[in-house]
């Protein structure tokens, strides 16, 4: 059994813009395991979500500033961040 | 070895002098130098915008650039990456490698220019003289240029 925690969400690029938000704080639901699960139940959080999670296949993510994979398990996690691919350089 | 995020420009030749002051065990320096582009496809460009994620930007640097140091015999590098709104012509990012012989020199440099573009957490926004605003897309053939360091470093 875990003890449900208070996380840190951010955003960046056309995500952060479309969400309206650079990062939050907020508890995840305990249903969620992996990275998958979260971009899927981002989605779902109102109309500003569902259009910057409308397609997760473009998203990618780092937990705890660490370039994460889909299946990657949310576990631990205390900081989890959401952005396009990047291109810098 | 350094990274440094920064909204201000840098001075190449400064930066190398600095890399290269009171040795003389350096025999080759590379740098690469990228800038802002004024035009695509007949357009006009405003000004770009880089975004970036401090803290992981910092860290993904300094990963790319240890990985560069354990396959090359490099003496000395630093990476330079520009944020914040950016006009045409204006420096965004600057690699510097040092080694005793030109070759490791070059090849870091490409490695780490190659890594850094599909890495680190940068993102630019383009502003065009039609009024119109768009976050650049990643390129496929970045994660192309990138593979092929997996394969050989020779």
């Amino acid at each position: 059994m875990t003890v449900a925690t208070e996380i840190t969400l951010r955003y960046f690029a056309w995500i952060r813009e479309k969400t309206g938000r650079a990062e939050e704080r907020l508890t995840l639901p305990p249903t969620l395991q992996t990275v998958a699960d979260l971009l899927a139940w981002q989605a779902t959080r109102g109309p500003e979500f569902a259009d910057a999670f409308a397609k997760p296949g473009v998203i990618r993510a780092a937990i705890d500033q660490r370039h994460v994979k889909p299946a990657s398990p949310l576990a631990g996690a205390r900081e989890i961040a959401f952005f396009p691919p990047v291109t810098g350089g | 070895m350094a990274v440094r995020v920064q909204t201000q420009d840098f001075d190449i030749a400064a930066e190398i002098a600095a890399l290269t002051a009171d040795r003389t065990d350096i025999g080759a320096v590379v740098t690469f130098t990228g800038l802002v582009r004024g035009t695509a496809a007949g357009r006009d460009l405003v000004s770009m915008t880089l975004e970036h994620y401090p803290g992981m930007t910092e860290a993904e640097l300094e990963a790319v650039e240890a990985e560069a140091h354990a396959r090359w015999p490099l003496q000395a590098s630093l990476i330079v990456h520009r944020v914040g709104e950016l006009q045409p012509g204006a420096n965004i990012v600057l690699v510097i490698t040092a080694s005793p012989h030109r070759h490791a020199a070059f090849q870091a440099a490409e490695f780490l220019m190659d890594y850094l573009k599909t890495r680190a957490p940068f993102w630019k926004k383009e502003k065009w003289a039609d009024g119109q605003t768009a976050w650049v897309d990643a390129r496929e053939t970045d994660a192309t240029a990138v593979e092929r360091w997996t394969r050989s470093t020779s």
